[in-house]
């Protein structure tokens, strides 16, 4: 007989009767303190239904409540009473009634037996947790805490504040340095009894019954005192979420915990039918059996943790619609806003999309529909090319098609005679790479066959809309990667700036351009933009063209551009 | 919110109750075995008209998932649905012919019943076309995850409506009684849906899916409201205000989370696109029952006509859970 267990249960008290005939079939002696707000009759009839175990004893009852002195006074009793009555017991077990062993009490055993003198108790300084909730760290040792945090929450947290107004400062026993951990433990008879008869407990009592949950500092302290050997990890497995209360393991965790090599795991369901006759049946062959490792499961509450605080990057949904800078990523990846690029060069998209394998599509913003690459209707996730339904959440539609199309990079061209909504949220998002070309819009009024005086006025208006529109990207609060030329400017080197925005999104070909995009023809413009000046207009966005100069040049592919003088 | 504004939800919210109240007196008791609730029940309220073809699956799917009682009111139906639920061991049923219009489309009928019987239950208001799904419902009970809810503080659930087609026309496979509709209505939209906050009753307003897309793409302020909170743990203080969109007090509306965390949360696919909704369209409009008046019927009566298609090759293929999941339609939490 080597390890005893000492198990505090409260309702419902069904799997604690089963667990602890589990362990007392193995040979284990028990001790059980129930909760004292138990009903008679319930602890009547679990009294009864331990009955015939005579190594099953039950101590004096506490009435137990979370978060104080209450829980340590129960084990404290339950495990004096454990030692006393079993003196073959070498490890005292603290477990609690939603415990599971996972492994063969046999195991167990041999376990400790390999490490006689070792308390298996996790043990750490305040400065060392990060998983304390609420702020309350050093304070826990440095206030006290009189008002039950379940109850009078309202006195609880006036008397937390009134105590850092005035800087209390508790003082602590002399010897002792706080130390804090998982409340379930696994001691050697030689450390327990020495905390329990120690001369000073009084003291130390006095000091832990004001402390903020004191099962999870008062052995794992004192424990400092007087072990030989620790090993400052619990053999229970228990994981705790971001608000402070233990993950729950349910029948779908079955081969997690199985792998685990863990010796107990709580909480458990209490309805995890599949998981206690699992692991509470016949044993499972015997083979090598490692170290506890619950690396998986760590992993998977991690996980857990992550997403309901941080959560997904670029998810809008029903159960994260985040403040405007909270969204950890306004949308799910990076994609790239070509403005002008269209206008100057003839299949911009498609010559793009052979470059970078990112998928561009025509004006998503256009006022009759969304234009889809490839001239789709629908895209991605049940988006229409309906302008009213975009034009309804522009910014959804943005952040819905930049979610759906995860994996693969999406582009899209922008202009001044699009839907300018939009514009403020790119400009504010991290993964928009901006590309302007200023003026290009001219160059389709250029080539149209419309009148003059309609053209004058559609280029004034379109003139207005973009210098807007570059205010915005301009602006200080914007986050996005905005590159910004004059027509004429981007002319003048238009391969080395296409080179530049083509590598950001990543080449295909070896991190050079394959082949070089069709410039339009631009015969004339320099001209046309003077016909527009002798029209009383003022297009300024373009950069300066002389008359008579033909930008294009003859080529009119980007590979020998013409200087603009 | 000012006190002001609250007080006047405050008010708001005593007056759905007392409207629910006066409206008790419409129902009558056909089957009453409320006395067989347990302390510990998971509770399942919800009104309907003539949905016998429905009845058989639907029961079946909510008792697998764990609910242990049912609570409905029958709006006059003809076609044998009353006197089916009344068979059945763990259904207590009210009868009505009042107009559910009225009733502000059965909402008056189902808090006077969530008051008086599921105080303290975890209940889940539904119609007969709408199916829960939930983080792990392939291996947990409603049990589990109210459980969970409660041990979390948490109150509400909040569970978006997808709403699930078949591929072709939606009349091409009858549904046959017990089957399970999605089955045929095996599609949805995975990506299509907008979200604007209603500031007065701090919940989302959430659009879209297939219904914007082919029904309402050139006035999308009309599509449907998809927002639902049909999982409380029910007080009798509480009230829905417009069908599972809304309910008060207000803070049960916030079902998600603003500071870029995921709150765990479900879904409802909605089995309406079955061949069985062009007849019900029909007759829904010649009772003129329905919400605004019956605009939303008008819209699909236009289309349904036709037979339409609603799938389109971005569809999806409806498998479980954790395609949802996956997909951001809905959210484990915290909860693994």
């Amino acid at each position: 007989m080597s390890v005893g267990f000492a198990m505090l249960v409260h309702e419902p008290l069904g799997r604690a009767v089963q667990v602890a005939r589990h362990w007392a079939s193995a040979g284990c002696p028990i001790v059980i303190h129930v909760d004292k707000s138990v009903g008679r009759a319930a602890y009547d009839g679990f009294v009864r239904d331990l009955a015939d175990f005579p190594d099953i004893l039950f101590c004096d009852r506490h009435s137990c409540e979370w978060g104080t002195w209450s829980l340590v006074a129960a084990s404290q009793t339950a495990a004096t009473m454990l030692l006393d009555r079993f003196p073959d017991v070498r490890h005292a077990f603290l477990a609690s009634g939603s415990c599971l062993p996972l492994r063969p009490v046999e195991e167990l055993r041999k376990y400790l037996a390999e490490n006689p003198r070792t308390d298996f108790i996790e043990s750490v300084t305040t400065k060392d947790v990060p998983w304390t909730i609420g702020g309350l760290d050093n304070e826990r040792f440095s206030f006290s805490f009189p008002f039950s945090w379940k109850r009078q929450r309202f006195l609880f947290d006036r008397y937390v504040r009134l105590q850092r107004l005035i800087g209390r400062q508790r003082e602590i026993p002399e010897n002792i340095v706080p130390h804090l951990g998982s409340q379930w433990w696994c001691l050697t008879r030689r450390t327990l009894t020495a905390i329990l008869d120690d001369p000073k407990r009084d003291v130390f009592e006095r000091y832990f019954r004001r402390v903020w949950i004191p099962d999870e500092s008062y052995y794992q302290t004192l424990v400092r005192r007087y072990s030989e050997r620790i090993e400052s990890r619990s053999l229970t497995l228990s994981k705790f979420d971001f608000q402070g209360k233990p993950h729950i393991f349910y029948d779908d965790h079955l081969q997690l915990l199985r792998r685990s090599d863990c010796f107990v795991a709580r909480k458990i369901w209490p309805q995890a039918d599949r998981l206690y006759s699992s692991f509470l049946g016949a044993p499972p062959p015997a083979g090598h059996r490692a170290d506890p490792n619950p690396g998986k499961i760590d992993q998977l509450f991690a996980r857990a943790v992550d997403r309901r605080t941080r959560g997904r990057a670029g998810l809008y949904m029903q159960s994260r619609f985040p403040n405007w800078d909270w969204e950890n990523g306004k949308t799910a990846g990076p994609y790239s806003v070509f403005s002008g690029f269209g206008d100057l060069f003839e299949d911009f998209g498609g010559w793009m999309s052979r470059q970078t394998g990112c998928r561009v599509h025509g004006h998503l913003y256009a006022p009759k529909r969304a234009e889809f690459a490839e001239g789709l209707t629908n895209f991605a996730g049940g988006l229409t090319d309906s302008a009213a339904l975009r034009d309804y959440n522009p910014v959804a539609f943005l952040t819905n098609l930049i979610w759906n199309t995860r994996g693969e990079r999406q582009g899209f061209l922008f202009g001044p005679a699009d839907n300018q909504k939009i514009a403020p949220f790119i400009a504010a998002d991290p993964n928009a790479q901006i590309s302007v070309i200023s003026g290009a819009w001219a160059i389709p009024l250029f080539h149209s066959n419309l009148n003059f005086g309609d053209i004058r006025m559609t280029a004034a208006g379109l003139q207005k809309i973009e210098t807007k529109c570059l205010d915005v990207l301009r602006s200080p609060h914007t986050r996005a990667r905005v590159r910004i030329w004059t027509m004429a400017e981007f002319l003048e080197h238009p391969m080395e700036a296409l080179q530049t925005v083509a590598g950001e999104i990543g080449l295909q070909n070896e991190g050079r351009l394959a082949e070089a995009p069709r410039l339009r023809n631009l015969d004339g413009f320099g001209q046309f933009l003077q016909n527009l000046k002798n029209q009383g207009m003022h297009p300024h966005l373009m950069g300066e063209f002389s008359i008579g100069s033909d930008p294009g040049g003859s080529a009119r592919t980007a590979h020998k551009p013409k200087l603009v003088k | 919110m000012g006190p002001l504004r609250s007080y006047g939800l405050r008010l708001q919210r005593k007056r759905w109750l007392l409207r629910a109240a006066v409206k008790r007196r419409e129902l009558r008791r056909v089957a009453d075995r409320t006395a067989n609730i347990g302390a510990h029940d998971v509770l399942l309220v919800t009104t309907l008209r003539n949905e016998k073809v429905r009845l058989p699956y639907f029961l079946s799917y909510y008792r697998n998932l764990g609910v242990n009682h049912f609570l409905v009111v029958d709006n006059g139906s003809d076609d044998g649905s009353r006197e089916y639920l009344a068979d059945q061991p763990d259904v207590s049923v009210w009868g009505t012919d009042k107009s559910y219009k009225r009733s502000r489309f059965g909402m008056d009928w189902m808090n006077w019943l969530l008051g008086r019987y599921c105080h303290g239950h975890w209940t889940v208001t539904v119609d007969v076309d709408e199916f829960l799904i939930y983080p792990f419902c392939d291996t947990r009970t409603l049990q589990a995850l109210t459980d969970w809810l409660s041990a979390s503080s948490i109150r509400s659930f909040g569970a978006m409506l997808v709403d699930m087609y078949p591929k072709g026309p939606i009349n091409a496979e009858p549904y046959r009684e017990g089957q399970d509709p999605f089955e045929i209505a095996s599609w949805f939209d995975a990506g299509n849906y907008t979200i604007s906050q209603n500031k007065r009753y701090s919940n989302l307003w959430i659009q879209g899916g297939p219904r914007a897309r082919v029904f309402f793409k050139d006035n999308p302020a009309l599509a449907p409201a998809l927002n639902k909170i049909p999982l409380v743990k029910w007080e009798r203080r509480f009230a829905y205000v417009s069908s599972t969109h809304t309910i008060l007090p207000r803070g049960l509306n916030r079902v998600y989370d603003e500071w870029g965390g995921e709150k765990a949360s479900g879904c409802l696919l909605h089995a309406k696109f079955l061949d069985t909704f062009a007849r019900k369209s029909a007759e829904e409009l010649s009772r003129r029952q329905h919400y605004a008046a019956s605009r939303e019927y008008l819209a699909y009566h236009a289309r349904a006509a036709q037979n339409p298609d609603m799938w389109c090759r971005w569809s999806e293929k409806y498998i479980n859970w954790r395609q949802m999941e996956i997909l951001g339609l809905m959210s484990k939490g915290n909860w693994a």
